[in-house]
């Protein structure tokens, strides 16, 4: 495993104060896919960790390690203070857990699948009606609560997962991509969801998801994940500033000599510049000052630019910078998809 | 709580939900109630003349069949059990329990427990008819009582160790393949539509071993005057024995998905 940020000093400070404590966790699959090789990371109660990382990345083994649906092959993890592998049972009395597939009774109503999930719980009576009931009109399905949920959108269906998980009333929630394959309006409906929980409700949190937008915008912290390791841990924030600068992204009306168009932006106040067919991207602390010369570098050296572009820090970038290739690109064919197609 | 109350508790919540989906679906309903009727008016005809066999105890064949259907019954309705499992684990919601409190145990007794209520009901419209088209059960109440517990205990055995393939497999093609594999060799390897003086010697050696004819001669102790109710009770014990054997597989198989996951 190799972390080289430096923020890394930070959050692997022990894990006693830590709802979620993971330890170089390993998992291969049969056929020799591995799916974890080697993920630590520390989860802080009340806050709302993402796991962040393309498709395959090992997010969808990690969560299910932790909540005690599969066994590491190595490693250590609690959750609560628990061990998931000595434990289980105790574990699975703290967590609520909301899986990458929705996981309604599709033959029973909304009122129906909440209830017998209180029930699974030991919930019953008066207090199991009652939860149900504020969690349906939480989740603004109050008038869907008797219809089967066979008849529900996906939004629907997704908030009744959330809402399933949240019935015993867990001390750390597990939300596998929670938005992904969700309309524009319901996954903004989603992530206001989730912030009021851990900020009102002091819930812990860990979510997984391949949107960057998705992890920058809720995390309180993140670690992420590429091909089964850990490759950078800390706020999105503090992982942003680490790169020191803004992004600068020039495309080119053709294909430029890689090594001519470095040795031209050599004398520039850019860093980190790397070519990628028509695009360079570089790194500059104060972009827009930067960018004039460079352009009247690149003139005189004969390269038609097309058009240039000059962006705050995102995690796109961070991810970049940590994983030597873009985000868009990574994940296509993974063990983790692969697996899935194997079924 | 106790953990009995818990477990209870889990298991009724699970035996409802099985139950609710089954009322849900008034086509499947029809079909489960009227699909042993079918066949033990249409086996009654076709085998009709067998009765006249010298081996024959009774005159009547619907009277010497009607016990063999309670069996054949529970065991074709149960071994399709699994099928709901693989539904569950293909939807998640299999995973859903498991990442839960909930016991292994309790999710298959949930399951089994509305498979049973299903098969009591369709034994009961069975011999009900069997009584109507001129059966007699000179065993009294008793010896019918046991023909029902003989029937819903192979009927347990099937749907819990359907259960377990279904967990393992997780395919329906090969689930159909498999049940369809076991169930009907093992009707036709039992005294289910023939008596055991008439059938060849070597199946009625196999017969003593399975367990559909175990359940079939004890319903068949209903029909006799003086049913023998030692041998009735010793092969109800062996079927409770192979129950527990399916259900120990079926926690077995569970250990087995999650290591896949």
């Amino acid at each position: 495993m190799t972390v080289s940020s430096p923020s890394v000093a930070m959050t692997t400070s022990g894990g006693s104060g830590a709802d979620i404590a993971v330890r170089d966790l390993t998992k291969t699959y049969k056929g020799n896919v591995q799916a974890l090789r080697g993920v630590s990371f520390d989860v802080a109660p009340g806050t709302v960790f993402g796991l962040l990382g393309p498709n395959g990345a090992g997010k969808s083994t990690t969560v299910k390690i932790l909540t005690t649906l599969s066994r590491a092959d190595s490693g250590d993890a609690t959750v609560g203070g628990i061990d998931v592998n000595a434990h289980p049972d105790r574990v699975r009395r703290i967590i609520g857990c909301v899986a990458q597939q929705s996981a309604c009774d599709l033959e029973a109503t909304g009122f129906e699948n909440l209830a017998l999930q209180g029930q699974l719980y030991g919930m019953h009576g008066a207090a199991l009606r009652s939860r149900a009931a504020e969690l349906l009109a939480q989740f603004g399905l109050t008038d869907a609560a008797k219809r089967i949920t066979k008849t529900y959108s996906g939004g629907m269906q997704r908030k009744l997962d959330v809402a399933m998980g949240l019935m015993h009333r867990p001390q750390v929630l597990f939300l596998d991509e929670p938005t992904t394959g969700l309309d524009p309006q319901a996954r903004a409906e989603m992530w206001t969801e989730i912030s009021r929980l851990s900020r009102d409700e002091g819930l812990t949190v860990l979510l997984t998801t391949h949107y960057l937008e998705e992890a920058d915008k809720l995390a309180d912290d993140l670690a992420i994940v590429d091909k089964g390791v850990v490759v950078a841990r800390g706020a999105p924030e503090v992982l942003k500033s680490e790169l020191r600068g803004d992004a600068v992204v020039i495309e080119f009306r053709s294909d430029p000599d890689a090594a001519a168009l470095r040795e031209c932006v050599a004398s520039q106040e850019l860093r980190e510049v790397t070519v990628d067919g028509r695009s360079m991207r570089g790194r500059a602390d104060n972009g827009a000052a930067a960018l004039p010369g460079v352009l009247v570098a690149f003139e005189s050296a004969g390269f038609a630019v097309a058009s240039a572009t000059v962006a705050r820090p995102s995690l796109d970038d961070v991810y970049l910078r940590h994983t030597g290739h873009a985000y868009e690109a990574a994940g296509s064919q993974d063990s983790e998809s692969a697996k899935e197609n194997a079924r | 709580m106790s953990t009995l109350t818990l477990t209870m508790r889990q298991t009724g919540g699970i035996g409802v939900r099985h139950v609710r989906a089954l009322l849900r679906q008034p086509a499947f309903v029809m079909i489960t109630l009227v699909q042993p009727v079918i066949w033990l008016l249409l086996f009654g005809q076709l085998f009709k003349s067998v009765a006249k066999l010298p081996g024959f105890t009774t005159t009547s064949y619907i009277e010497f069949l009607t016990p063999g259907i309670v069996v054949m019954n529970a065991m074709f309705s149960n071994g399709w059990s699994g099928m709901s499992v693989i539904n569950d684990l293909d939807r998640g919601v299999m995973n859903r329990f498991l990442v839960s409190p909930v016991s292994r145990g309790a999710i298959t007794a949930g399951h089994l427990a509305n498979s049973l209520v299903t098969t009591l009901v369709q034994s009961l419209i069975i011999i009900g008819l069997g009584l109507l088209a001129g059966a007699r059960f000179h065993g009294g109440f008793g010896a019918v009582l046991l023909l029902i517990v003989a029937a819903l205990l192979l009927g347990a055995a099937f749907a819990t160790f359907s259960d377990a393939l279904g967990l393992l497999m997780r395919k329906e093609e090969s689930m159909i393949a498999a049940v369809t594999f076991l169930v009907l060799p093992m009707s036709f390897l039992s005294t289910l539509l023939m008596p055991s003086t008439e059938v060849t010697p070597w199946i009625r050696d196999v017969a003593a071993y399975n367990p559909v004819n175990w359940a079939v001669e004890v319903g068949r102790q209903s029909l006799n005057a003086h049913p023998d109710w030692g041998f009735a009770f010793s092969r109800l014990g062996f079927l409770v024995l192979l129950c527990l054997a399916c259900l120990a597989m079926a926690i077995r198989a569970f250990r087995s998905y999650q290591k896949s996951v």
